[in-house]
């Protein structure tokens, strides 16, 4: 199984990238998923655009108020990496349950993002941790928030002439915790989700002061599930409450049903793993 | 375009389409048939090896991304005619039926057990979860990973299920 033919470049600098971004181009990092699309002929781009060899993207930074993750940081690195754990512990599982050894290897967080599949893991834990996305072209460089950079199947706000080139983190303080949980197309935790959630929680006074649930794999993007998270502030945090915060789960979703689920199935999933979600969130402060 | 990479420690360069897959780049350029292609849609592991060190899936890798790197496939694992210890843990707790998935199991287990020279029953079953095997249901393939860490680790490796058993 061959990709059609292309032209492949592989800059050094990210104003050579930027230059050979033109018409019918694809930008590859991990290639993890643009292979297999460009294998099934879905993906037929005339020029493929390596940012493999781009210096000091492979790294994790602390800037601050915030951490910095760079465009080639592997989803192995993201998993095991100790400020992600420490300021981003959904998106830290998220890409722990990416794939396997091998897809952990090669792929990229900020690939997973840009890729925006429906059932994707990382996406949910970026919008629980309300990173910013840094998206950069020779025009210049623009930030967009987690919450309007999934825009619908496999479409993020990333254009095609563009470079996310990282994401920033910001700084969790020691009230506040996160946590992912999905439940995998080939059972347990592997392969995509069927359905999957991240959440983040901050404490004030034992009650819920603040909180951020998405959901992944159920609807037609990563998104924000609004109610949950307005349901659950103000609230103990109890199992009891986070049972029904949990109910609100798919409020304003268009569930998918789709060869793992059927549309029931998904709501029930979507509501268990939400509500796991939450509660290993809190756990996690 | 031009590729130059060192596989199982020897310099090889070629001219290829940027479209040539890794692991076809190994098995018709170079001829080393043992990486095996299964699934093609980087599902199955069959097409496992080392790409600097790390265990990825050759199918779903272009030889033009591995320019300037080492590769290490299953021809490069036995020196001198002697097997590597996760080899060898294969042959002798049965590790295989068929064999099709053998070499990219061992690479698998391999890079695992370079990490980690200790791993418990899960973490081989979670480092192995991206090769599939359809023979074998996994259960002695755990067993020839436990046996090559014994060895690799100095000590003498448990004995086999079967010994022992009516
Ligand atoms: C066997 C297998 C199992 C998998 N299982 C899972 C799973 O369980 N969960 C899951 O979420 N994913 C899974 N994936 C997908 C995997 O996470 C991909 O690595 C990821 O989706 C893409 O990251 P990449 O770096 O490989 O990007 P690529 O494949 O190189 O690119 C993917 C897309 O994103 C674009 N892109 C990539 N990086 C950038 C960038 N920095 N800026 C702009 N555009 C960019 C590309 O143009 C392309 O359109 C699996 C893949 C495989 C092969
Ligand atoms: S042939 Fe590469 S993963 Fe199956
Ligand atoms: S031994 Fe036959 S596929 Fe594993």
């Amino acid at each position: 199984m061959y990709p059609r033919s292309f032209d492949y470049v592989a800059p050094n600098t990210l104003a050579e990238a930027f230059n050979a971004l033109g018409d019918n181009c694809k930008v590859m990092a991990g290639g993890m998923s643009l292979i297999p699309l460009m294998k099934m002929r879905l993906f037929t781009p005339g020029v493929v655009v390596d940012i493999g060899n781009l210096p000091d993207m492979d790294q994790i930074t602390d800037e601050g108020d915030h951490i910095k993750v760079g465009a080639l940081v592997r989803h192995g690195t993201t998993a095991s990496d100790g400020l992600i754990a420490a300021n981003a512990q959904a998106l830290a599982t998220a890409a722990a349950l990416t794939g396997d050894v091998q897809v952990r290897n090669r792929g990229t967080t900020c690939g997973a993002l840009a890729h925006a599949d429906i059932a994707a893991d990382q996406p949910a834990g970026a919008l629980a941790a309300d990173a910013v996305m840094v998206v950069e072209s020779a025009g210049g460089s623009r930030e967009v928030a987690a919450s309007d950079f999934f825009v619908d199947s496999l479409t993020s706000a990333c254009g095609p002439q563009e470079i996310l080139t990282h994401i920033k983190i910001p700084k969790a303080g020691e009230d506040e915790g996160s946590a992912y949980d999905k439940l995998g197309r080939r059972g347990g935790h592997s392969d995509y989700a069927v359905a999957g959630a991240a959440a983040w929680v901050k404490k004030s006074n034992g009650s819920i002061e603040a909180a951020r649930v998405a959901l992944t794999g159920v609807g037609t993007k990563p998104q924000l599930a609004e109610s949950v998270a307005e349901a659950l502030v103000g609230t103990d945090g109890s199992d009891a409450a986070i049972e029904a915060a949990a109910q609100h789960a798919v409020d304003g979703v268009v569930v998918l049903e789709d060869l793992y689920g059927s549309e029931e199935y998904k709501t029930h999933l979507a509501k268990v793993y939400v509500g796991r979600a939450i509660k290993q969130a809190i756990a996690n402060v | 375009m031009e590729v130059s990479m060192t596989v199982n420690g020897r310099e090889v360069s070629a001219d290829v389409e940027p479209r040539t897959l890794l692991v076809h780049f190994l098995r018709e350029e170079l001829r080393l048939t043992g990486t095996h292609v299964g699934c093609e849609t980087g599902y199955c592991g069959a097409c496992t090896v080392h790409v600097d060190g790390q265990a990825i899936k050759s199918c779903t890798m272009l030889a033009v991304q591995a320019n300037g790197s080492e590769v290490k496939t299953i021809e490069g694992l036995a020196s001198n005619g002697d097997l590597h210890p996760v080899q060898e843990g294969f042959w002798e707790r049965h590790g295989l039926q068929c064999g099709f998935c053998t070499p990219g199991m061992i690479m698998s287990a391999t890079a695992l057990l370079d990490e980690n020279s200790n791993p418990s029953e899960d973490e081989i079953r979670h480092g192995i979860e991206g090769n599939l095997c359809r023979c074998t249901g996994y259960h002695n393939i755990v067993r020839a990973v436990e046996y090559a860490g014994a060895k690799m680790r100095g000590e003498d490796p448990p004995p086999p299920d079967w010994e022992g058993a009516e």
